[in-house]
């Protein structure tokens, strides 16, 4: 799960961080206020969730709070790679002297965190990864351990050579890290991490993504769960518990298992067909789960025929035929639907379909080239 | 003669008195595999259905009954705790079934494993098959044949289809393990080609990838450094949009790396053959046979 902006930087504040202060506004009204409240100059920074907010005007200085009116206006409302900005933040400004990285990720090989510093910040650090990869240091934490002084003196001392700003950097990664491990985040990432000409150092952005397994302890966290940045399919897919990714195809899928999903989607493709969604309904396949992953499916106009791709294994293909027969009567819906079933009794299930007006398919190849057809 | 589960087995299910745990219990007891007991806190002293007799301690549990392996599928809150519970109790093999464990518990729970002498097979894994011998998972059985073809992935019921397909057309397996689908799993890609290029009873591996990480680059890599066992490959995900979730934990493109043409072109840049279809695996390993 993505965090807001305005919500990473509230936690980084609770754990220590040098955050300047800012005020978030729903209306740009508020914007003149916020600004004289807060003492120019100011930054306008519009609250979407996806990355390149500044390049596409969505970050705008502001030097008197008329200004900052001025420019909210201009932010509010505006379309960022597909999403209408509805909140806007205001925060203080700070004079830049040098901007850093610093960033703490999942280290899927070493199987512990991992924090990444830079002194190119303010760019995307993908970049600097793949043009100047000198320019990044990559320091592994044993979570059992923890930080240590010797890794936090050898990244601030790789950031600057001022012996009061390594110190506050040093503060600022231990802070970043114990907030990364403190909210089941799978990033915590300041960009820029800022040195200013007075010699302080300010986190003048935020970005944390959970990780969703951690939520059920996080309720604090999981409460601050934006759905803007979501297709609504999306987000009532995720409240029904099912997993699903919209994309622009016409064949719908239901399928159980994340990979069997993603195979299936490959297929279609590889017949000349384009999917129109990822969506695993997971190991059980009752009635309830087939009829809310239809609902889900149904809402893309887009699609023109639906397969069901199950490989039974244990559970009984039968109860699974008899279920998908339940929940399709339960629909209003003509889209030809395809099924296959594979596992424990599926003969049985066959013979259940053929009663009806599914089209039953024996394998995945020959489902998905019904459903391409049925599409057509 | 197989890896990681065989006739040697001695399984202890954790969290047996659970609806996952207590059927899939009857389902590795149908299959053949030794469940010489199960441990669920506070249900010590009673005996399943199934006669398997269940400790509150997976330390009783393994004293009495000189069991070597676990299965847990205690749910996600509590599983990082029964997996630490295994590795102190002494057990040489963990196979975590459950789905959905916060990642900041797995990478406490991965080193204290490796430091006990441990192995995590999982999380969120369908589990390990020898078949014929052993099976200790939520696999279904009947769907595998004993053979020389290892199989190891990432997935669950996409390796039941591939594995579906290799049986039908008279091609058994060695063993079959599914390393689990979260981007931090304990036995990976790279340990399970080590096992399998030790095992005499392997001649072919099925490497099933899917998007996210780089193991299967590195897995090709070794494959390129001279790897004693042919190879065919199948990675799921090609259509996968980048920056989306795509059920697993781990199968996610971040940042342009860990798409499913990457895998493919180092696998391939190795000499392996990658399948365009589940079915197609079985053609490539007709050919390596």
């Amino acid at each position: 799960m993505k965090l807001q902006e305005v919500d990473s930087r509230g936690i980084f504040s609770g754990y220590g961080l040098p955050v300047p202060e800012s005020i978030l506004i729903t209306d740009p009204a508020e914007a003149g206020a916020a600004a004289k409240k807060l003492g120019c100059p100011v930054v306008v920074k519009a609250q979407v969730l996806v990355g390149g907010r500044g390049k596409a005007g969505g970050v705008k200085l502001a030097n008197t709070p008329e200004e900052a009116a001025e420019k909210a206006e201009k932010i509010y409302g505006m379309d960022i790679k597909g999403l209408k900005v509805q909140k806007v933040l205001i925060a203080k400004a700070v004079d830049i002297e040098r901007e850093f990285y610093v960033g703490v990720v999942i280290d899927r090989s070493s199987r512990m965190p991992l924090i990444m510093v830079s002194p190119a910040g303010g760019v995307d650090i993908e970049t600097v990864a793949s043009e100047n990869p000198e320019k990044i240091l990559k320091t592994v934490i044993d979570p059992a351990v923890g930080i240590l002084p010797f890794q936090l003196r050898g990244m601030a001392g790789f950031l600057s050579d001022d012996k009061e700003v390594k110190k506050q950097i040093a503060k600022a990664i231990s802070a970043l890290y114990q907030a990364f491990m403190g909210v089941d985040a799978s990033l915590a990432e300041i960009n820029p991490l800022v040195e200013s000409p007075d010699g302080k150092v300010w986190a003048i952005d935020a970005k944390i993504n959970i990780d969703d397994s951690g939520l059920y302890r996080q309720k604090k966290i999981a409460a601050m769960r934006d759905t803007s940045a979501e297709a609504e399919a999306e987000t009532q897919a995720r409240e029904e518990s099912l997993s699903f990714v919209k994309l622009d195809g016409n064949v719908g899928c239901i399928v159980n298992g994340a990979g069997l999903a993603m195979a299936t989607m490959d297929m279609i493709k590889h017949y000349g067909a384009e999917p129109a969604n990822f969506l695993d309904i997971g190991g059980s396949s009752s009635p309830e789960k087939v009829l809310a992953a239809l609902n889900i499916i149904l809402r893309d106009e887009n699609v023109k025929s639906i397969l069901i791709n199950i490989f039974g294994g244990i559970t009984r293909c039968d109860d699974v035929a008899n279920g998908i027969i339940e929940a399709r009567k339960k629909m209003d819906m003509d889209l030809p639907m395809v099924v296959r079933l594979t596992g424990t009794n599926s003969e049985k299930a066959m013979e259940i379909l053929a009663d009806t007006d599914l089209i039953a398919a024996s394998s995945m190849e020959e489902g998905v080239k019904k459903a391409i057809e049925a599409a057509k | 003669m197989s890896i990681l589960v065989d006739e040697n087995t001695r399984l202890i299910v954790q969290g047996i008195t659970g609806r996952d745990g207590a059927f899939h219990a009857a389902q590795m007891i149908e299959y053949g595999t030794e469940v010489v007991g199960g441990v669920t806190p506070g249900k010590g002293g009673m005996t399943t259905d199934s006669g398997v007799p269940v400790f509150d301690t997976m330390e009783e549990a393994v004293r009495e009954t000189g069991a070597n392996t676990s299965v847990v599928y205690v749910p996600a809150p509590f599983a990082a705790d029964a997996v630490f519970e295994a590795c102190d109790a002494g057990v040489e093999l963990v196979v975590c079934i459950t789905e959905g464990i916060p990642v900041a518990d797995m990478i406490k729970v991965l080193p204290y494993a490796e430091r006990r002498g441990t192995r995590v097979v999982g999380p969120n894994s369908p589990g390990v098959i020898s078949p014929g011998s052993a099976k200790v998972g939520i696999m279904p059985g009947s769907i595998h044949r004993k053979g020389n073809v290892g199989v190891v992935s990432r997935s669950g019921t996409l390796t039941y289809e591939i594995v579906y397909h290799l049986s039908e057309n008279g091609f058994g397996q060695s063993t079959c393990i599914g390393i689990g689908g979260d981007p931090v799993v304990g036995t990976n890609l790279l340990d399970t080609m080590e096992l399998f290029a030790e095992d005499d009873q392997t001649e072919i591996v099925v490497l099933i990838g899917e998007i996210g990480g780089n193991d299967e680059e590195k897995a090709a890599e070794i494959i390129k450094g001279g790897y004693p066992r042919k190879v065919a490959g199948f990675i799921a995900g090609r259509t996968a949009p980048p920056g989306k979730r795509m059920g697993h934990a781990g199968a996610i493109v971040t940042g342009g790396s860990g798409t499913a043409a990457d895998k493919i072109k180092a696998l391939n840049d190795a000499g392996v053959r990658v399948a365009d279809t589940p079915a197609q695996i079985v053609d490539i390993v007709k050919d390596l046979a």
